[in-house]
C-alpha cells in the first residue's frame, strides 16, 4: 500500500519532469526557429548586397570611377557610363518631391484640420487607395492617357510661356514629345503623394491637442496654428516621411519606364526624353548581350542601391528618433 | 492699424485653406481620372475569352488566362513561403529580441528591405537563382515575390504583437505556460486579425509587382504550370502589350490592368475593414 503510493507519487514526479523537459526543449526549438527566421532577413539583405557587388565587379573593374561620371552608354562599342541614368534618376525624383511634398502636406492639413467629420474617412480612404494602385497602372495610364493629353494641351503652352525667359527657356525647350523627364516626374509625384500625406497625417495627430487649443485660445488662425505649432512639432516626422517617399521615387521602375522615353542623353530641357537607373535596367536587362553589358546594368543597380540605402537609412533614423521622443512622453 | 493686421491674417489664412483643400482635391481627382480611364478602356476588353484563352500573337484574338494563372500561382506560393518566415522573424523581434542590439539591426535591415526598390530584388534573385540554374523560371519569380512578402509580414507581425498587453503574457507565465506556448496560444491569437491584415496587404503589393518578375519568371506566351519554366504573369503581359504597336494587345493590356487594379483595391479595402473592425 505504502509502496504503491510511493511509486505513484514517484511516477507523477518523473512524468512532470519529463513534461517540463519536453516543454523546455520545444521552447528552445521555437526560440531558435524565430531567431533563424530573423537572421534570414539579415541574410537576404547581405545576399542582395553581395550579389550586386559581385555582379557589377566586371564593369567597375573595366571602367573604374569613370563609370560614375561618364554619360556614354553604347552597347555596340561596349562603352558604358552611368552618369545619364544617375542624372535622370536624381532630376526626376527631385522634381517629383518638389511637387508632391507641398501637396502631401496640404492633404494632411486638410484631413486633420479642415475636413468635415463626415468626409474624413472617405477622403482618407481615397488617398490610401491611391497608394495601393500598382505602379504598372500608373505607367499604362501615363503612357496612353496622361502623356498624349499633356503633349497636346499643356506642353505647347509651357514652351510658349517660358520661351522668352532666360534659363527657364532652356529648362522647358524643344518640341512637345509628351513623354520625357517632366512627365515622369508628374506621374511619380502622384504616386508618392499618398505616402507623404499618410505619414504626415499620422505625425500631425501626435501633436498634443492642448498645444493647438492653447494657440487657438489666444486667437491664432488655422494657418498660424499649423505653421507655428503643428509643423515645428512634427518636423522630424514630415522630413522622415518625405524621405521614405523619396526612396520610393528613386527606385520606382514601371511608372517611369513607360513615360520617360529611355534616351541615354543628358538634355537640359525637362521636356526631352531621358532615362533613369531603374528604367534602363528594366528595358535592357533581358536583351543585354555580353558580360560587360550585363555587368554594367548590375553596376547601375548597385549605384541605385547605394543612393536609396542612404536616403532610407536617414529616413529610418529620423522616424526612430521621433518614436523615441513620443514614446518617452507617453511613459 | 489693428484692422489692417486682422485683414491680412484673415487673407493669409483664407489662401492657405483654399490651397490645402485644393491639394486634397488634386489627390482625389487623380484617383478618379485613373479609375475612369481603367473602366473606360478596360471594360470594353473584358470578355469570357480574357479568362479562358491564352495570350495571342499580334493580330489574332485571345485572352489572358495563362497570365492570370501565372500571377495567382506565383503570388500564392510566395505568400505561403514568405508568411511563416515573416511571422517567425516578427515574433523574434517582438517577443525575444525587443531591445537587444541584434533586434535593432534586424529591424533596421528589415525596414530598408521594406522600401528597397523592387527591381533590385529582381537583380538579386537573377544572380542567385537564374544564373545558377541557367534559365528563367517561375521558381525564381516566386522567390523574388517571397523576398518582397517577408519584410511586410515582419513589420506588421511585430507591430501587432507589441500591441498585445504585457499582462496577457504575465498571465500565461503565471499558470506555468512555457514561453513558446504562451506566444502561440495567447499572443498570436490576440494579434491574429492584425497579422492577417498584414498578409493581405502583402498579397495586394506583390500581385501588382512587375519589376522583380522581369528577369526572373520572364514571360511565357503559352499555358504553363511548370514552375521550372518561364511563366507569364499579368503585370509583365501588360508591360509587354502596352509597349507594343498593336491595338488588340493594347485592349488586352487595359483589360489586364483593370483586373489587377480591381483585385488589389478589393484586397486593400478588405484589409482595412478587417483592421477597423479590430479596433
Amino acid at each position: 500500500m505504502v509502496d504503491l503510493a510511493l511509486s505513484e507519487e514517484f511516477s507523477a514526479v518523473s512524468s512532470r519532469d519529463a513534461a517540463l523537459k519536453r516543454f523546455g526543449r520545444s521552447d528552445t526549438r521555437f526560440r531558435l526557429m524565430t531567431l533563424g527566421a530573423a537572421l534570414l532577413v539579415v541574410a537576404i539583405f547581405a545576399g542582395l548586397m553581395v550579389s550586386l557587388i559581385s555582379g557589377s565587379w566586371l564593369a567597375l573593374h573595366t571602367f573604374g570611377w569613370g563609370f560614375l561620371t561618364n554619360s556614354v552608354w553604347n552597347p555596340v562599342t561596349e562603352k558604358f557610363g552611368a552618369f545619364a541614368a544617375i542624372y535622370g534618376t536624381l532630376v526626376s525624383s527631385a522634381l517629383a518631391m518638389l511637387l508632391a511634398v507641398p501637396l502631401g502636406i496640404g492633404i494632411a492639413i486638410f484631413l486633420t484640420e479642415l475636413c468635415p467629420r463626415a468626409l474624413k474617412r472617405p477622403v482618407g480612404i481615397a488617398i490610401e487607395l491611391l497608394a495601393g494602385v500598382p505602379s504598372i497602372i500608373y505607367g499604362i495610364w501615363g503612357l496612353f492617357v496622361f502623356a498624349p493629353y499633356f503633349q497636346q494641351n499643356v506642353e505647347p503652352w509651357i514652351i510658349e510661356a517660358f520661351g522668352n525667359i532666360p534659363y527657364l527657356q532652356d529648362l522647358f525647350a524643344g518640341p512637345p514629345y509628351g513623354i520625357g523627364t517632366f512627365t515622369a516626374s508628374l506621374i511619380l509625384a502622384i504616386m508618392i503623394l499618398p505616402f507623404i500625406s499618410a505619414v504626415t497625417r499620422d505625425v500631425f495627430e501626435t501633436v498634443p491637442p492642448m498645444q493647438k487649443e492653447a494657440a487657438y485660445g489666444v486667437g491664432c488662425t488655422t494657418w498660424e496654428v499649423m505653421w507655428r505649432i503643428v509643423l515645428p512639432f512634427s518636423r522630424a516626422g514630415v522630413v522622415g516621411g518625405s524621405m521614405l517617399a523619396l526612396g520610393r521615387a528613386l527606385g520606382e521602375t514601371m511608372a517611369v519606364t513607360f513615360v520617360i522615353g529611355n534616351a541615354h542623353r543628358i538634355n537640359p530641357s525637362l521636356l526631352a526624353p531621358g532615362t533613369t537607373i531603374s528604367a534602363t535596367i528594366a528595358n535592357e536587362f533581358t536583351e543585354a548581350l555580353g558580360d560587360t553589358y550585363v555587368s554594367s546594368l548590375v553596376a547601375l543597380g548597385l549605384i541605385l542601391f547605394a543612393i536609396t540605402f542612404i536616403v532610407l537609412a536617414a529616413a529610418q533614423l529620423m522616424l526612430k528618433s521621433l518614436e523615441r521622443r513620443s514614446g518617452g512622453k507617453a511613459a | 492699424m489693428n484692422r489692417a493686421i486682422y485683414a491680412r491674417r484673415r487673407a493669409v489664412n483664407g489662401i492657405f485653406l483654399v490651397l490645402s483643400t485644393g491639394a486634397a482635391a488634386i489627390g482625389i481627382i487623380a484617383l478618379v481620372l485613373i479609375l475612369y480611364a481603367l473602366l473606360k478602356n478596360g471594360v470594353g476588353g473584358l470578355s469570357a475569352a480574357v479568362f479562358t484563352e491564352n495570350t495571342p500573337a499580334p493580330g489574332s484574338a485571345g485572352g489572358l488566362a495563362n497570365a492570370i494563372f501565372g500571377s495567382v500561382m506565383m503570388s500564392v506560393v510566395a505568400v505561403i513561403v514568405g508568411t511563416p518566415i515573416g511571422m517567425l522573424a516578427g515574433t523574434y523581434l517582438a517577443e525575444y529580441g525587443r531591445h537587444s542590439w541584434l533586434a535593432f539591426i534586424i529591424r533596421f535591415v528589415n525596414d530598408i528591405l521594406l522600401s528597397a526598390p523592387s527591381i533590385l530584388i529582381g537583380l538579386f534573385i537573377y544572380e542567385l537563382i537564374v544564373v545558377r540554374m541557367g534559365h528563367f523560371s517561375a521558381y525564381a519569380g516566386m522567390a523574388a515575390l517571397a523576398v518582397i512578402v517577408i519584410p511586410v509580414v515582419v513589420r506588421t507581425t511585430e507591430n501587432m504583437l507589441l500591441l498585445v498587453p504585457n499582462t496577457m503574457r504575465e498571465a500565461a507565465a503565471s499558470i506555468g505556460a512555457p514561453r513558446s506556448i504562451a506566444i502561440r496560444a495567447i499572443t498570436w491569437q490576440a494579434a491574429r486579425a492584425g497579422i492577417v491584415t498584414g498578409v493581405l496587404l502583402a498579397v495586394a503589393r506583390i500581385s501588382g509587382e512587375t519589376a522583380p518578375l522581369l528577369f526572373t519568371a520572364l514571360n511565357n506566351q503559352f499555358w504553363s504550370a511548370d514552375p521550372n519554366a518561364p511563366m507569364a504573369s499579368l503585370p509583365i503581359v501588360i508591360f509587354q502589350f502596352a509597349n507594343s504597336p498593336y491595338d488588340d494587345w493594347h485592349h488586352l493590356a487595359w483589360a489586364g490592368a483593370l483586373i489587377i487594379t480591381a483585385a488589389v483595391l478589393t484586397l486593400s479595402i478588405f484589409a482595412r475593414l478587417l483592421e477597423s473592425r479590430q479596433r
